[in-house]
């Protein structure tokens, strides 16, 4: 970051903001989809580190990182399954079985990923939107990962999905209340299925970004909580997709504050900076809900908010 | 009657169990390794000599008092599930409070006390502002625990490696160490520190509020509706305040203990996951907090096993992890089967689905 000193904390800011995102977005779109149809997935923090660990040892087994990348997704899929078919069975609570899924998604990663912890698969490929500048600070803040802009264009297409396709309704409705779905011959059971498959799978592929892309390797220590945190982002982002992007575009910049700091010699608050994206998230939920009403935009039948 | 009711209830989690056994012999099958010699191994690490009970009964203490941080919300029909930002913040309150007053030359019973009281107050502080905040502003507990769990992590790790720093810790920062005078001391013969006593103490108390007072009775009326809980008149609020500081306060100890009486100062170190498996032992124990006592030494016993596994078996040590998911996902999915189990024949009473733990309250929606 030399060369340009102060100047490098709003470009490393702005940066980070579009890297450290993209899992957030994914992973908040994701659980958007899901909660849509009116069931919460708080395991997605495993399923995220699941995703990362299969993406990377896919890319690096095979030498494609898509590859890995549709493994991650892959993997994420079959974790949602999973989840919903536990929660499919009655007195079976979905909040605890997240919990669950959580250590175990994060134990099984650990245990499959101990081989893949020493090399290094190939990166995902990225754009290099500052072509046109001299400066290696703002060449390197402006290499965007292409991962990032198929979530940007995922966020207006899901929009649309659910505000104009047959599909939207059908998970709307299920969110909503189950009986009409019910009395209209949908299976709330099978539609939240799919939702929470859907769920899982985004959230494995911005698992695969961490480990493809940025940070860009595979350990233990690779998610700091990005699952759990995109979940509460659904939630401010009031289950509406644009919200989740620009949301996790902001969290992106919480987060990168600290280490762009920390690269200008600002090392004091090195942990309190890393942390800040919890404090804005939890600073946010305090602010926006209420006990008094369901917050608008919530699905009818979702437990979260009630 | 009675008996046969206990039974019954004790019967889906036996089933989860011996599932559990089941598919984790498989994964260990793929894994290729014997599952008969590591389960004989578990069993060894765990509960097979006078050794591996001490260190089993070490890892069990302050899992009885993680587990009381869920538990004990779960009567009031909150999942909380932020006891590791207790644990941590407890232990870094508590050795802030200890180094003074040892300072000040007290005899160890009063920094004992002084350090636990400022664990407890912290863990208390820390959890209660997750009831606080969903009782009044409609904030979901279960993430804003989370979340307030990361935060208060990273102030700790921020105050270990910044103002609280002994600047001898080089490479590894971490907070002045209590003398050693002062450290909890261990149950005559034995190696295991006085915390396991102090959590059993816990947890028996624990079940006296929850089930022997009107304010656990009143606590478990809100978590069973917290509607009718309003209608008669109960003081929600300050239930739900009450019991999210005691749960808090038990977190906030065990902190304390791991410091005073193993760590010896404050690290990261502190920060190990004893309040994650708390979740675990709590769901085990069907949040009850007596049925935490056996399930947390069995917890124990299972991380007391994880080296033996790794040293005989050549497994990684995520392996424990694997087996405790596995138990946890089997755990949640047998609860379907409560209530269903019958050893008896009798008539079908009506009543409500035992179903202590609730994803919200039903008020306010």
């Amino acid at each position: 970051m030399s060369g340009i000193g102060w100047w490098g904390v709003p470009v490393a800011v702005l940066a980070g903001a579009i890297r450290v995102s993209t899992p957030f977005l994914f992973v908040s779109l994701g659980e958007l989809v899901t909660e849509k149809s009116g069931r919460v997935n708080l395991g997605l923090e495993g399923t995220l580190v699941m995703g990362a660990m299969s993406g990377f040892a896919i890319a690096w087994l095979t030498g494609s990182p898509w590859l890995g990348v549709l493994a991650a997704a892959l993997v994420g899929a079959l974790l949602g399954v999973l989840h919903a078919a536990i929660c499919s069975l009655p007195r079976v609570n979905p909040i605890a079985v997240g919990i669950a899924m959580m250590l175990f998604g994060t134990g099984l990663a650990f245990y499959l990923g101990k081989p893949f912890i020493e090399p290094k698969a190939p990166e995902l490929p990225a754009l290099d939107l500052g072509f046109w500048s001299t400066s290696p600070a703002i060449r390197s803040a402006l290499r965007v990962n292409a991962l990032f802009f198929i979530g940007v264009a995922l966020a207006p297409a899901l929009v649309s999905m659910l505000r104009n396709s047959g599909t939207g309704l059908v998970l709307r409705m299920v969110g909503d209340s189950e009986d009409a779905a019910r009395a209209m011959g949908y299976s709330p059971r099978l539609v939240r299925l799919a939702a929470t498959a859907f769920g899982g799978a985004m959230a494995g592929i911005g698992g695969s970004f961490l480990s493809l892309y940025y940070p860009g390797s595979w350990n233990e220590g690779l998610s700091s909580g990005q699952g759990i945190t995109a979940v509460a982002l659904v939630i401010f982002a009031r289950w509406n997709p644009m919200g989740c992007l620009w949301a996790s575009l902001l969290f992106g910049g919480a987060g990168a504050l600290g280490p762009a700091l920390q690269a200008i010699g600002v090392t004091g608050f090195y942990h309190l900076f890393n942390a800040l994206p919890y404090m804005v998230t939890l600073l946010i939920m305090i602010v926006s809900c209420s006990p008094d009403r369901t917050l608008a935009g919530a699905p009818g039948e979702l437990s979260i908010t009630r | 009657m009675r008996l046969v009711r206990l039974a019954e209830a004790a019967a889906p989690p036996l089933v989860a169990l011996l599932a559990t056994v089941a598919a984790f012999a498989l994964f260990l099958l793929a894994a290729g390794a014997d599952p008969l010699r590591a389960y004989g191994l578990i069993y060894l690490g765990a509960f097979g000599t006078w050794f591996s009970w001490q260190n089993t009964l070490v890892r069990a203490a302050p899992l009885l008092l993680t587990a009381l941080g869920m538990a004990l919300p779960a009567q009031i029909g909150l999942i909380v599930i932020g006891a590791e930002g207790g644990f941590v913040a407890g232990g870094v309150a508590a050795i802030a409070a200890g180094l003074p007053l040892a300072a000040l030359g007290l005899p160890a019973v009063a920094v004992l006390t002084g350090m636990a009281l400022a664990g407890m107050a912290t863990g208390a502080a820390l959890v209660a502002a997750c009831g606080a905040l969903r009782h009044w502003r409609g904030v979901n507990e279960t993430i804003s625990s989370l979340l307030i769990a990361y935060i208060s992590i990273a102030v700790c790790d921020q105050l270990v490696e910044g103002a609280m720093r002994d600047p001898a810790s080089l490479n590894k920062p971490s907070t002045r160490s209590l003398p050693d005078a002062l450290m909890l001391g261990t149950i005559p013969g034995t190696n295991v520190h006085l915390g396991l006593v102090l959590g059993l103490i816990f947890c028996v108390l624990a079940y006296v509020f929850v089930f022997h007072t009107t304010w656990g009775f009143a606590a478990r009326v809100v978590g069973a509706n917290a509607r009718a809980g309003r209608l008669v008149g109960l003081p929600v609020g300050r239930l739900i305040l009450i019991v999210t500081a005691l749960a808090g306060a038990a977190t906030g100890l065990a902190g304390m203990v791991e410091v005073a009486a193993v760590q010896g100062a404050a690290s990261a170190d502190l920060a190990v996951g004893y309040g994650y498996t708390g979740i675990l032992v709590a769901f085990l124990a069907r949040q009850n907090p007596l049925a935490v006592i056996p399930v947390a030494v069995l917890m124990g016993g299972l991380e007391a096993s994880g080296g033996l596994l790794e040293q005989r078996l050549q497994l990684p040590d995520a392996t424990i992890t694997v087996l405790r998911g596995l138990l946890f996902i089997m755990l949640l999915a047998s609860e379907t089967l409560q209530g269903r189990l019958r050893l008896t024949l009798r008539p079908r009473a009506p009543r409500a689905a035992p179903e202590p733990v609730r994803p919200a309250h039903a008020g306010g929606a």
